[in-house]
């Protein structure tokens, strides 16, 4: 080597570090501003969340003379919406005094230490007592503290076109009994309704989350008890029949070309292509989607309003498969407001909550995002009953309903599940094969607390 | 007399270097004072705490707090096959957008735009240039729209009766490299105009009076001439080939499943979709690695006398 070749790779690998990195900057905070960060919708005509939060902004500022609320609207999806929050919650020069966190991530974001237990607040908040017990417990730490006020809570079932179904000659009152009889429909219409998509099952990595819950934990979960944490034995489950069953349906879906192309349905846009464009345009049959795929078909929804939507659509529960006791499965997710520990404005951030979740507001919310509710007295509210169509079927559904594994290592176990169900519908492995690797990488997730449920 | 005079000034003059008091060198240096800080506070801090964090397991959530782990990200990585499937793919992207696309045809351009009339010259030097001054999020939607199933490309493609496929979805990562060769490509004919520009009419004409061919006059006499621009353009081309992010998150965000998950992406995926932002920086490093060694590779191909 010559004396001047550790130089030259010095520089080379300066030259590189200044092409390879990039940096950001942070924002100050003032007395009287709280700043509040939420998600918008990647879709940016939907502004259900932006203008109902703009609208309880504004109340705030006019009840509270001299405060300022600053909104933080994040657009994006989920799983970068997800990334973004906790990068601004890790310095204090970033971290917004109010943040919607979702229920899936909360636990991890508490066990990071990046959120602010309010139990000091909610012990002495009057409407604390209207939230349902289990709504309580979605925001709670494993070290029993509150983290955060959930603002909703949403279930899971099947939504179909009606007209497309009499073209098929499927009945209006459609119930499937088992997951071959949702597939029979499919197939069904495959056949006598051409140039429709029949099913859509959201799948892989590009949909993140709604993949996961609305897709495969759909699945998986009524294939049996505790299908995928085992709450007694403290572990995760691995190698069950019913995982692989889960991805067989995926697969048959994507194979049979029964579900959008599979380029599409691994698109990260496909949530809203179903929503803006093929249900509204009713070029797709059957939707297993959330309770909450009304909202902007709403007048207030700010999307392309659709109010034939109640009519068209009709919902049924999603089966078991093979139709096993409790005969339905519904998974229930939803949002709750936090305060970051890093936040410099945690009073007034309080104060914003409870401005949030006062009666009316709680209502006007469930009202404009059909959002199921978690108080009882909105719940029983005459204007909540009547606001969306098939508000009652959703509603219904929370007494099947599962909750997610509350734990802090979920959310990389869901980005597993994901993997697996993009490498099966993208047909780069089988269902044996994925169910597999899942397992395999299982085990390094959760520091080897699994355990094997043939 | 005066001799002695300047001989005494050169002697002074000669002198200087050694003569100056601490004081007057540590001011001839103030003026570079603040790009040194900023340089030592933007770009040397940011890189130590990536290399700091890289032996560590932080995480950007779900975890107490982080500990040093030594080499256990890097022990990860190499036993890692998604780490593995992404560096073949940069390398795959690498080679064939830059070093075989890009740089190829940029040189085949610049020859022959020295070749070409006037207008076909500013029309094709306008085109190619559009392209690279086009932000990176659009070109890479741009070429979304191009490969995407219902795009361009195979509304072409049907019009001429070819049989059409789903590109980003069939061959994601040969759409990507073209998509990088489309919007690179002008930054090497550029350089490739300035150096041929530079040969000298004589020798060209010298070598054709010889008898030499086209191809022999290309390789006996430009290549070589050339050589230190070559250098230089793969050197640059290489380094942004290889930290290529928007345009592939844009076009595939490394997928039909991992196929197109280059080094940047695969970075990104895990340091900020899976938390792991020790395990993203330590392949953020080992990405760096890559990087010098193509970087020296390119620097030793310039030095050598022909």
């Amino acid at each position: 080597m010559r004396p001047t070749a550790p130089l030259i790779l010095l520089v080379a690998a300066a030259v590189a570090a200044g092409t390879l990195t990039g940096c950001g900057s942070g924002s100050g905070s003032d007395k009287d501003t709280v700043k509040v960060a939420f998600i918008k919708d990647t879709n940016a005509k939907v502004t259900v969340r932006d203008d109902y939060i703009r609208l309880v902004a504004r109340q705030f500022e006019k009840n509270n003379p001299g405060k300022k609320v600053r909104l933080i609207p994040i657009q994006a999806s989920e799983n970068d919406y997800y990334a973004k929050i906790q990068q601004m919650m890790r310095s204090p020069r970033t971290a917004p005094d109010l943040v919607y966190e979702d229920t899936f991530l909360v636990n991890s974001d508490i066990k990071a230490g990046l959120l602010r237990p309010l139990d000091a607040q909610v012990k002495s908040w009057a409407d604390w007592r209207q939230f349902e017990p289990a709504a309580k417990a979605a925001a709670r730490g494993q070290d029993g503290k509150t983290y955060g006020v959930p603002d909703g809570t949403d279930t899971r079932g099947l939504w179909f076109n009606k007209k497309i179904f009499r073209r098929a000659g499927l009945p209006a009152n459609w119930r499937p009994r088992t997951w071959d009889e949702v597939l029979a429909a499919a197939r069904t219409i495959k056949k006598k309704v051409p140039g429709v998509i029949p099913l859509n099952v959201f799948t892989g990595k590009g949909a993140g989350e709604a993949a996961v819950m609305q897709g495969f934990e759909m699945l998986l979960y009524g294939t049996g008890r505790d299908p995928l944490y085992d709450p007694a034995a403290k572990k995760w489950v691995t190698g069950s029949k019913g995982f692989r069953d889960s991805l067989t349906f995926i697969d048959t879906v994507y194979k049979e070309g029964l579900g959008p192309e599979v380029s599409d349905a691994l698109s990260p846009n496909i949530q809203t292509n179903v929503a803006a464009e093929l249900l509204p345009e009713e070029k797709l049959a059957i939707d297993l989607d959330g309770s909450w795929l009304g909202q902007q078909w709403q007048k207030t929804g700010g999307g392309n309003p659709w109010p034939q939507w109640s009519t068209t659509l009709g919902q049924a529960p999603f089966p078991t498969r093979h139709g096993g006791p409790p005969g339905t499965v519904s998974l229930a997710g939803g949002w709750t407001w936090s305060v970051p520990q890093r936040a410099q404005q945690p009073d007034l951030a309080w104060k914003l909550i409870q401005t949030f979740q006062s009666k009316a507001n709680a209502l006007e919310w469930c009202v404009r995002g059909a959002q199921i509710s978690v108080r009882k007295d909105v719940a029983t509210d005459p204007r909540y009953l009547k606001s969306v169509p098939g508000i009652g079927f959703f509603t219904s559904l929370v007494k099947v309903s599962r909750f997610r594994p509350a734990l802090p290592e979920y959310p990389k176990v869901a980005a597993a599940i994901g993997e697996a169900m993009e490498a099966v519908t993208a047909d780069d492995s089988s269902p044996a094969e994925a169910a597999k690797d899942y397992d395999e990488g299982l085990g390094s997730i959760v520091d080897g607390r699994t355990v094997a449920r043939p | 007399m005066t001799g002695t005079v300047a001989g005494a000034r050169t002697a002074a003059r000669a002198r200087t270097p050694r003569a100056v008091p601490v004081r007057t060198r540590l001011l001839r240096w103030s003026p570079l004072l603040p790009a040194t800080v900023l340089l030592l506070l933007f770009l040397a801090g940011p890189i130590a705490y990536c290399v700091y964090l890289a032996f560590t397991d932080t995480q950007l959530t779900g975890q107490e707090s982080a500990s040093f782990v030594g080499l256990a990200n890097f022990r990860h990585a190499f036993g890692d096959p998604g780490f593995r499937n992404a560096v073949v793919l940069t390398l795959v992207f690498t080679v064939v957008s830059s070093i075989l696309g890009q740089n190829t045809l940029g040189l085949a351009l610049a020859g022959l735009m020295r070749r070409a009339s006037r207008p076909v010259r500013v029309l094709t030097g306008a085109v190619v240039i559009t392209a690279w001054v086009l932000p990176e999020i659009v070109a890479g939607f741009l070429l979304y729209t191009f490969f995407e199933r219902r795009g361009t490309l195979n509304a072409v493609l049907s019009w001429l009766h070819l049989p059409t496929q789903n590109w980003l979805f069939t061959l994601p990562i040969l759409a990507v490299s073209f998509a990088n060769v489309w919007r690179g490509t002008a930054f090497s004919m550029l350089i490739y105009s300035a150096a041929l520009s530079d040969i000298p009419p004589e020798v060209t004409e010298s070598a054709e009076v010889d008898g030499a061919g086209g191809l022999r006059r290309l390789w006996h006499i430009t290549l070589p001439m050339i050589r230190r621009s070559i250098g230089t353009n793969l050197m640059l081309n290489t380094l942004q080939t290889l930290s290529v992010f928007g345009l592939i998150w844009a076009m595939t965000r490394g997928g039909p499943g991992n196929r197109s998950q280059t080094l940047p992406v695969f970075m990104y995926d895990q340091a900020f979709l899976k938390s792991l932002i020790g395990y993203g920086t330590a392949v953020a490093l080992l990405l760096l690695l890559v990087g010098a060694v193509f970087a020296a590779g390119w620097l030793r191909l310039m030095r050598e006398e022909v």
